[in-house]
């Protein structure tokens, strides 16, 4: 695994070059071992590959590095491993090597994919969650980025319906990126799921990664959920990718007048599926329904009828767009001092939330 | 006196002002036979050493004369630091005195202040006010001071001002020639309120800010404007003099005694009679808001004393500026420590701050905001989380419609808003009475336990709010502050639920929860 590890991190080589390389040679320790003059026997290197290798031969310290990465209890799986993500063979510029923290996805079970802006609406992170939970509940693994958004509410939904979750990173796998994720980040390992990415440990967020990142995401699911995304952003990169790759896209539809629904809206219009409700998805996926499963706002839609007629029409009023207070007075026509009440008690039954001064989206 | 010696040894009296602290300065001197010279002694700064060329040059161009003999010039007590150039006047009065060119009267009980020019003229000073003051309180008789601070020296009563425009009637007065004008109130005198250019009315809609900018005037609350640009966030802060109650006469002396210290009277206004209204520019430095310089004097926080003090653009100050503010915000003074000695202002003022919701200002707008979740945590990370704790009252500043810039609906007037400010006022001064304090943001909090009867539903409500909204202790008593407030608003006595779920939606932004 040393030398995988070793051949894994020559920068000089693209992926393509070293899964060709990996089968011609058969294991990448007979790479590292090769003799000068019969490195130059190989037909498809160029000068400035065979430079690369021989110089991170010299310089590579094999067996520290290894040691580094096995400490930290990461796993390196390479072409041609019995687990190398079989969903991997099928796309285009598949990743030579992951880099995993915890479990792959397992190959005999379903799996999905969640994508959606990092700066997404209360709209997109509830359903986020909820399409997470209802996947996990039913078994189909979920894959999102651990970004901020709707990546972390997939996971976290996946999580509370006792599902396994995968991250796929733009930076190493010993870097929790956004690190306010770190508690999500151990809780996915601990729960059966997994942490992967193609970059070496120690490889920073940069944001070329990420676009390139998407491919494997794609390329782990069966099918791919887009939330929210806007008109160009590297949710729909992931959306276009896994069409290329023959994946099924289902988008959630949104308000036209939103910029974070016209991604998925337009994907829609081109013929993506379409996700009316988690019921309806796991009908599309041609799983029963199960009695185990019941929307999580329910209870609070029972709660709903115990509020009293004023509250009613103010919660009603209030959506998972913000709307601030003095919009909410021209569309309840309450006077300001009995909304700020009415509000202000919504608030803290734990109905709805203010999120910027004055205001309010539902909970 | 023996031995045929006739002492020579002219005294009369002055004052320095240190910090906001009247001293008064005894100027001696003294005329004898030697080599001609003039000679100054007192720990004097160089603009009071300079006074030696100026006094000598103004004697001589006044036609008195002025022998060539040695002049030595005390001023005491030696260890006070002497600065300024108001001690021209009685210098030039002692060397009189000791050359015994004006009688024998003793003036030891007679307040000189003045800049001399080299034609005799004498100037206006800095500081006359507290001068006059503090001279009635320790029993001075009388009081010189320059014709350009008459408008000032109306102000004291009980106490005898005379006014000089040049060295010759100080001269004249002195020799018991002729006698000095008293200070008369000029007839160009404006002694009433200035009229205010701006009004509330002028502010279409905004309900919710209008509502919260009388809670937080009434109770004397500091105040967080938060709104996209161009919302009218600085329209409104100017307009909240308008609803402030009028000063009493103690304020207003207290105020101009700052401002005349800095020499900022008005000639047409010697006294302030409108609350000050400062507005900082962001790049002020931590000095010009508390004050400061060798021998301190007042800065922005103290000159806004009494009235409002306006930081537009919040979150451009930067941090240190901000954190010096925490202490004068809960003390309502600045004490400013310097190697020789320490000295107090006073610094009673409601802030009022705007400031956009993220960098781009569009924030919770999802389809015009621009900013990164790191950049809007990023763009509050500058304000520290006790500093938006001491803003009492927040509000939302929304974006106009066209439908309202257009409707010119009849909106109330500045006059009407502080009627009811004023009787909510009134009730907190009765309340209050006997305390050092008079409204409900400055309650201490054993007044405060005692003013405030929570009922059983009142308690729940604030229990559940500290545990839900996560409430620290200080936001809590703010909150109970504020609900005392919008009670006496209604003219009620107890707290009701009503006032404190009102003070609940005002309390201050909690930057964890921002943007999230």
């Amino acid at each position: 695994m040393k030398y995988e590890n070793w051949f894994a991190s020559i920068g000089t080589l693209g992926n393509r070059k070293k899964i060709q390389l990996k089968e011609y040679m058969k294991t990448a320790k007979r790479l590292y071992y090769i003799e000068e003059t019969r490195l130059k026997e190989i037909p498809f290197l160029t000068e400035r590959e065979r430079e690369g290798i021989l110089f991170a031969k010299r310089e590579y310290e094999v067996e520290r590095n290894f040691e580094k990465l096995c400490q930290s209890k990461i796993r390196i799986i390479a072409w041609g491993d019995k687990e190398y993500p079989k969903r991997l063979l099928d796309i285009l510029d598949p990743p030579y090597a992951i880099y995993v923290k915890g479990q792959v996805p397992m190959e005999t079970m379903p799996t999905a994919a969640i994508v959606g802006a990092r700066r997404c609406t209360a709209y997109g992170e509830k359903y986020a969650r909820e399409f997470g939970e209802i996947l996990g509940k039913h078994g189909i693994q979920v894959i999102s980025g651990l970004a901020r958004g709707v990546d972390g509410s997939s996971h976290r939904g996946a999580l509370f319906g006792n599902g396994k979750t995968f991250a796929v990173l733009g930076c190493g796998v010993d870097i929790c990126y956004p690190r306010e994720h770190i508690g999500l980040y151990m809780d996915i390992i601990e729960r059966g799921g997994g942490i992967l990415s193609e970059l070496p440990p120690g490889s920073q967020p940069l944001p070329y990664h990420f676009p390139k990142r998407n491919r494997i995401i794609s390329g782990l699911s069966d099918i791919v959920l887009v939330i929210e995304a806007r008109k160009k952003s590297g949710s729909l990169i992931t959306a276009d990718l896994a069409l290329e790759q023959g994946k099924d896209v289902y988008a959630l539809p949104g308000p036209i007048h939103s910029t974070l629904s016209q991604g998925c809206n337009h994907l829609i219009a081109q013929g993506a599926g379409i996700l009316l409700s988690p019921e309806f998805l796991l009908e599309e996926l041609s799983i029963s329904k199960g009695n185990i499963y019941t929307s999580s706002n329910e209870n609070l839609h029972k709660n709903e009828k115990m509020l009293e007629r004023n509250a009613k029409i103010v919660y009603s009023c209030v959506g998972f767009y913000p709307k601030s207070i003095s919009q909410l007075m021209e569309e309840t026509k309450y006077a300001p001092e009995e909304l700020l009440d009415l509000l202000v008690s919504l608030e803290l039954q734990g109905y709805i939330k203010e999120i910027s001064k004055n205001y309010y989206i539902k909970v | 006196m023996e031995r045929g010696y006739i002492m020579s040894v002219g005294t009369v009296l002055s004052a320095a002002i240190i910090g906001m602290r009247v001293e008064f300065i005894r100027v001696e001197a003294d005329v004898s036979g030697g080599l001609p010279g003039f000679h100054m002694v007192g720990y004097l700064s160089s603009e009071v050493k300079e006074a030696s060329e100026r006094v000598k040059t103004a004697i001589k161009n006044s036609k008195i004369e002025f022998p060539a003999k040695k002049v030595v010039i005390n001023l005491s007590p030696a260890h006070v630091r002497k600065r300024g150039a108001s001690f021209d006047l009685p210098i030039a009065v002692a060397v009189l005195l000791a050359l015994g060119q004006v009688g024998g009267r003793k003036y030891s009980d007679t307040v000189f202040i003045g800049e001399l020019g080299l034609d005799g003229s004498i100037k206006k000073v800095h500081g006359v006010l507290p001068i006059l003051i503090e001279a009635k309180k320790s029993g001075v008789k009388t009081c010189i001071i320059p014709k350009g601070n008459e408008a000032e020296g109306v102000l004291v009563e009980d106490i005898e001002v005379l006014t000089a425009s040049n060295l010759w009637e100080v001269y004249a007065y002195l020799t018991g020639e002729k006698t000095l004008n008293q200070a008369v109130q000029r007839k160009n005198l404006n002694n009433s309120t200035k009229q205010s250019k701006v009004d509330f009315s002028e502010i279409q809609g905004q309900v919710f800010l209008k509502r919260a900018a009388e809670v937080a005037v009434a109770g004397g609350h500091n105040l967080l404007l938060i709104g996209p640009p161009g919302s009218g966030k600085s329209m409104a802060a100017q307009r909240i003099p308008t609803i402030l109650p009028s000063l009493t006469k103690e304020e207003s002396i207290e105020i101009t005694k700052i401002y005349s210290i800095l020499g900022m009277l008005e000639e047409t206004h010697p006294l302030i009679l409108n609350r000050p209204f400062r507005s900082v520019h962001h790049t002020a430095t931590r000095t010009a808001l508390t004050g400061g310089g060798n021998i301190p004097t007042p800065g922005e926080i103290s000159l806004s004393h009494g009235g409002v003090l306006f930081l537009d653009e919040l979150s451009e100050f930067s941090k240190s500026v901000l954190e010096v503010l925490r202490e004068p915000l809960e003390e309502q003074q600045i004490r400013i420590s310097r190697s020789h000695g320490s000295y107090l202002f006073p610094a009673d003022f409601m802030l009022v701050a705007a400031m956009n919701p993220c960098l781009c200002g569009y924030y919770p707008d999802i389809n015009k905001c621009t900013c990164s979740t790191g950049q809007i945590q990023n763009y509050l990370g500058k304000i520290s989380q006790p500093f938006l704790d001491r803003m009492d009252i927040c509000v939302e500043v929304p974006q106009v419609e066209y439908e309202s810039l257009q409707q010119k609906r009849e909106e109330e007037s500045s006059k009407e808003i502080r009627k009811r400010v004023c009787q909510a006022r009134e009730i907190q001064r009765k309340r209050y009475k006997g305390e050092n304090y008079v409204v409900n943001a400055r309650v201490d909090l054993k007044k405060l336990e005692s003013c405030i009867h929570l009922g059983e539903q009142e308690e729940k409500l604030m229990k559940q709010a500290f545990t839900s909204l996560h409430f620290t202790a200080r936001t809590y008593t703010k909150v109970l502050r504020v609900a005392r407030t919008i009670a006496d608003l209604d003219a009620c006595e107890e707290i009701k639920t009503k006032h404190l779920r009102e003070a609940i939606s005002y309390r201050s932004i909690d930057k964890k929860y921002w943007g999230k």
